[in-house]
């Protein structure tokens, strides 16, 4: 769909209540089994942030705020009321970001191992730097399970190089300050409608410490750990995630 | 009149690690606590005296900068730069370059330029270069775009430069500053020379156009003749002169030995630097330096060149690539000959003459052999460049193939 004079990638499906689903750094995810199953219940709405899954990227992008006001337009562009804004990873970043702005047409909020906000001091590494790990300790962070990740040896070149561009656009977008602003915390208190956090227990990249701890800043804000999972709950448990989903927004 | 000029250069490395398979990366990563400061001491005040040496003998001076390595010690190029303004007497000084995408401050580097330029009384050449990938993580930069920053960048110190009547405005899309006004202002008027960095053919447009001199390391055999020959036509293109000879830089290895038993140790003390690189992956695909074709290679384990030529750490095999030239005076003529031939024709040839354990004293019997013996020859031959008449004898000379550089052409090239 056209939003800002730019042609967005929009996936939708399914029927009910809507739900906006903000992919992480790893690139779309809506065509994934547990999207299917929540299109079961939710009308499906998963835009491809610029610069995603072979899609260029807007000269003047550069920012997560960026994303924000492309995703506010969206939802006015889509006359949407009453959604369930969800975000996974980076996407989460950019639904807090949202809903510290505008979220009159938002009712509920479900965030999977968002970054996005620094709990720590300034020395500590609050969320792993993805930029300066080699590929298999990157995986390592990111999944339970190893053997479920993508092996860049053996993938053919047109998807590595998917793989590839959403890595610049991850870059591009979370490089400094680094996967989190820091102004957001104060900001948070503007976010009044029930907020829940998803999160992997195994998670590397941000552990389930730092979700703990993030959830804290949200007022009323609720959490519930995967087992068996990493940073993508969705991709390595896709059960457990659903039935956590719909028991918070079923 | 047509001439060539030469410009010793060192990375400044720090030699003295362990053996490679005890450290993962020479860049980024490796601990300074490898770093002893009283050899490091030593190794300056050596490189520093090898510098001044230079200009004792005739030869013009590079120097470069970068950070978090061994592989060059010098993080502040213009600090090394500023001494040798003051300690040398005749060398022409080249940067190069300025890593301008990662300095937030374009009008400090102006300033810092300007500085060299009147203590050395008009010697300071002026690089700017995009800088390697490496660089990304040690200055804390995204590379994304870094073309365009450092063309920006570029812009504002040159109105730095050639502003005199007070302080200008400047809000582009990378860099603001609202009151620009130089002190000093530069020695040489308009200002001093830039050089940019190239490497490849597409990135050559602007440099022709500014009619900067474009510099191009280690390119070998098969590609100088496509960057140096698209810099030529760009420069056609915007200028409807041929490009000056003295409009292009080739930098390869240069060794020179009073026999082969000189040349054989020092020529292969000299491939440290090839040897040296080894850099792992993550430091070497910084998200947005490479476009993702490339940096989807670099995922898949593969090294950077893409060109399908093996990797190679063989002297002679980079000597048939062209980018180590290496042998006695008259061997090292010929092979420098040759290649300048073949490339079309250059006016600076970027002698890159010392690198890991090669010894001081080594290191200036070369020099002096190259001052003396080699040197007096480039001259007389770039002094009879035409820049027709080398295109037509340059067709008896047939395009080489697989001799593409490896990964190292495009890591030093910046």
């Amino acid at each position: 769909m056209k939003l800002q004079g730019k042609e967005i990638d929009v996936v939708r499906k399914g029927s009910g209540q809507p739900l906006l689903l903000l992919h992480g750094g790893g690139g779309p995810i809506a065509a994934m089994p547990f999207a299917d199953k929540l299109a079961e219940k939710f009308e499906i709405i998963a835009p491809t942030h610029p610069g995603f899954g072979g899609s260029k990227i807007p000269d003047h992008f550069n920012r997560v705020d960026d994303l924000v006001f492309l995703y506010l337009d969206l939802l006015d562009e889509l006359d949407l009321n009453d959604v369930i804004l969800m975000g996974f990873s980076m996407g989460g970043w950019t639904a807090v970001e949202l809903a510290t702005m505008n979220s009159t047409r938002l009712s509920k909020m479900i965030l999977v191992d968002p970054v996005g906000v620094k709990v720590g001091g300034r020395e500590d590494r609050d969320i792993a730097d993805v930029f300066a790990l080699p590929g298999e300790k990157l995986v390592e962070l990111m999944f339970h399970d190893v053997s479920l990740a993508p092996k860049p040896a053996d993938m053919p070149d047109d998807q590595l190089q998917l793989m590839a561009a959403n890595r610049i656009a991850l870059g591009v977008y979370t490089w400094d300050p680094y996967m989190h602003n820091p102004k957001l915390p104060h900001r948070l208190h503007r976010i009044k409608m029930p907020t829940h956090f998803i999160w992997g227990e195994s998670d590397g990249i941000v552990t389930v410490d730092y979700g703990q701890k993030y959830c804290k800043l949200i007022d009323g804000a609720t959490m519930t750990v995967i087992e068996n999972a990493g940073h993508s709950p969705q991709v390595e448990q896709p059960e457990a995630f659903v039935d956590a989903v719909f028991k918070c927004a079923g | 009149m047509t001439t060539m000029r030469t410009w010793f250069f060192t990375e400044d490395c720090y030699p003295d690690l362990p053996p490679q398979d005890e450290w993962d990366s020479i860049r980024v990563d490796l601990p300074n606590q490898l770093c002893e400061p009283e050899n490091a001491h030593r190794l300056y005040n050596e490189y520093l005296d090898i510098w001044c040496a230079a200009d004792e003998m005739g030869l013009d001076i590079m120097v470069n900068e970068h950070h978090q390595t061994a592989t060059c010690m010098i993080p502040a190029a213009p600090i090394m730069l500023g001494i040798l303004a003051r300690q040398t007497k005749d060398a022409r000084l080249l940067i190069l370059g300025n890593p301008l995408p990662n300095r937030n401050q374009p009008v400090r580097v102006a300033e810092e330029m300007a500085l060299i330029d009147v203590i050395s009384k008009g010697r300071l050449e002026c690089g700017f270069v995009r800088s390697v990938p490496y660089e990304a993580a040690a200055a804390n930069m995204l590379p994304y775009k870094g073309s365009e920053r450092l063309w920006e960048s570029h812009d504002l110190i040159m109105k730095a430069w050639t502003t005199h009547d007070g302080p200008f405005n400047f809000e582009g899309k990378y860099y603001h500053h609202r009151q620009v006004n130089i002190w000093p202002r530069p020695y040489q008027d308009p200002h001093p020379p830039v050089w940019i960095t190239t490497g490849g053919a597409s990135s050559t447009d602007p440099v022709a156009k500014h009619g900067h001199v474009a510099a191009v390391f280690l390119a070998g055999y098969s590609r100088v003749r496509p960057v140096f020959d698209a810099y030529r036509e760009n420069y056609l293109k915007h200028h409807g002169t041929h490009a000056p000879l003295d409009r292009l830089a080739y930098c390869g290895l240069v060794y020179v030995g009073d026999d082969e038993r000189a040349v054989e140790k020092g020529a292969n003390e000299l491939m440290w630097y090839m040897q040296a690189n080894k850099v792992t992956e993550q430091w070497k695909n910084p998200p947005g330096y490479h476009p993702p074709q490339v940096a989807a290679g670099i995922m898949k384990g593969a090294h950077i060149s893409g060109s399908g030529a093996a990797y190679s750490t063989d002297l002679k095999e980079h000597m048939r690539r062209g980018n180590v030239f290496a042998g006695t005076p008259d061997q090292v003529y010929e092979q420098i000959k040759a290649f300048w031939e073949y490339s079309g024709g250059f006016g600076h040839m970027l002698m890159m003459g010392q690198a890991g354990h090669l010894p001081k004293d080594d290191t200036l019997r070369s020099m002096q052999l190259y001052a003396d013996e080699v040197y007096p020859r480039l001259r007389e031959l770039a002094a009879t460049w035409d820049p027709e008449e080398i295109m037509e004898k340059r067709k008896a000379m047939p395009d080489q193939e697989h001799a593409e550089i490896t990964d190292l052409s495009v890591d030093f090239v910046r």
